[in-house]
């Protein structure tokens, strides 16, 4: 698993590349707990270069929600594909999450 | 089941991108597609942490040490992957299905995994037998 972030406005988009899955996750979620903890309210997470995401990922993704949505924060999710769209769908991801096609369109409507 | 190959190793986490590669490369010399390899290492990939995390725990919650096995072979153009323990008796089809309509509030975080496994194998069997766990996952190229 790669991240990247740049910071567009006061909106910070996050990339997740490779795969997140139960030796990956535990880092994806500290990455966004600083990011959470440091202020980050508008939170865009690229999943355009994601290859694979297990259970452990969703349960990365669900308690980063969580704790965002504690702070009063916004997240939309871009860029899904392939497989990992699939996941999404399969869990029900589709009707809890804002879910955009491209990051430009996550980045206008968050 | 016939082409049986076999990878045993301690059952923790450091041996779980080994196993996921094992399993995956069968699967791709047998002609599964790429996108359908993924489901099965997602499938394999939930057993296989649930193994690690609890099947050897003690009485005290901590973890002892065990092996886990990982078979692979064929019946006819299906990949049988079948996931063996000698840890707790674990029957992973007994556990209830998350509700995948309920909201982010309501959303307990786990069981998404097992429910996953359901959805994308053709075929998921647990039997406990001789002290040991065996997940039988039959997969046939297409989840349909």
């Amino acid at each position: 698993m790669e991240i990247t972030e740049r910071k567009e406005n006061n909106v910070i988009v996050v990339s997740v590349a490779g795969r997140l899955d139960a030796v990956t996750a535990t880092g994806f979620e500290k990455h966004m707990s600083t990011l959470i903890s440091g202020g980050e309210k508008k939170v865009v997470v690229d999943l355009g270069s994601l290859e694979y995401i297990s259970s452990a990922g969703l349960r990365g993704i669900l308690s980063t929600a969580k704790k965002l949505k504690a702070e009063s924060g916004a997240m939309y999710f871009a860029g899904l594909r392939g497989p990992v769209a699939e996941v999404f769908k399969i869990s029900g991801f589709y009707s809890i999450f804002k879910i955009a096609d491209s990051v430009e369109t996550a980045i206008k409507q968050i | 089941m016939e082409a049986l190959l076999k990878k045993q190793v301690p059952a923790n986490l450091e041996n779980l991108n080994d196993l996921m590669e094992f399993i995956a490369s069968y699967a791709l010399a047998m002609g599964f597609e790429r996108d359908r390899i993924g489901e099965i290492e997602i499938a394999a990939e939930e057993a296989l942490v649930n193994i690690f995390n609890y099947a050897y725990q003690n009485k005290d919650g901590a973890t002892e040490t065990g092996d886990v096995e990982v078979a692979c072979g064929k019946d006819g153009e299906s990949l049988i992957v079948s996931i063996t323990d000698e840890g707790l008796p674990f029957n992973i089809l007994a556990k209830a299905d998350p509700d995948i309509s309920s909201t982010l509030e309501e959303r307990s975080i786990g069981g998404l995994g097992i429910y996953m496994i359901k959805q994308f194998m053709n075929g998921v069997r647990y039997n406990r037998e001789n002290g040991k766990n065996v997940l039988t996952l039959t997969i046939n190229k297409h989840r349909g």
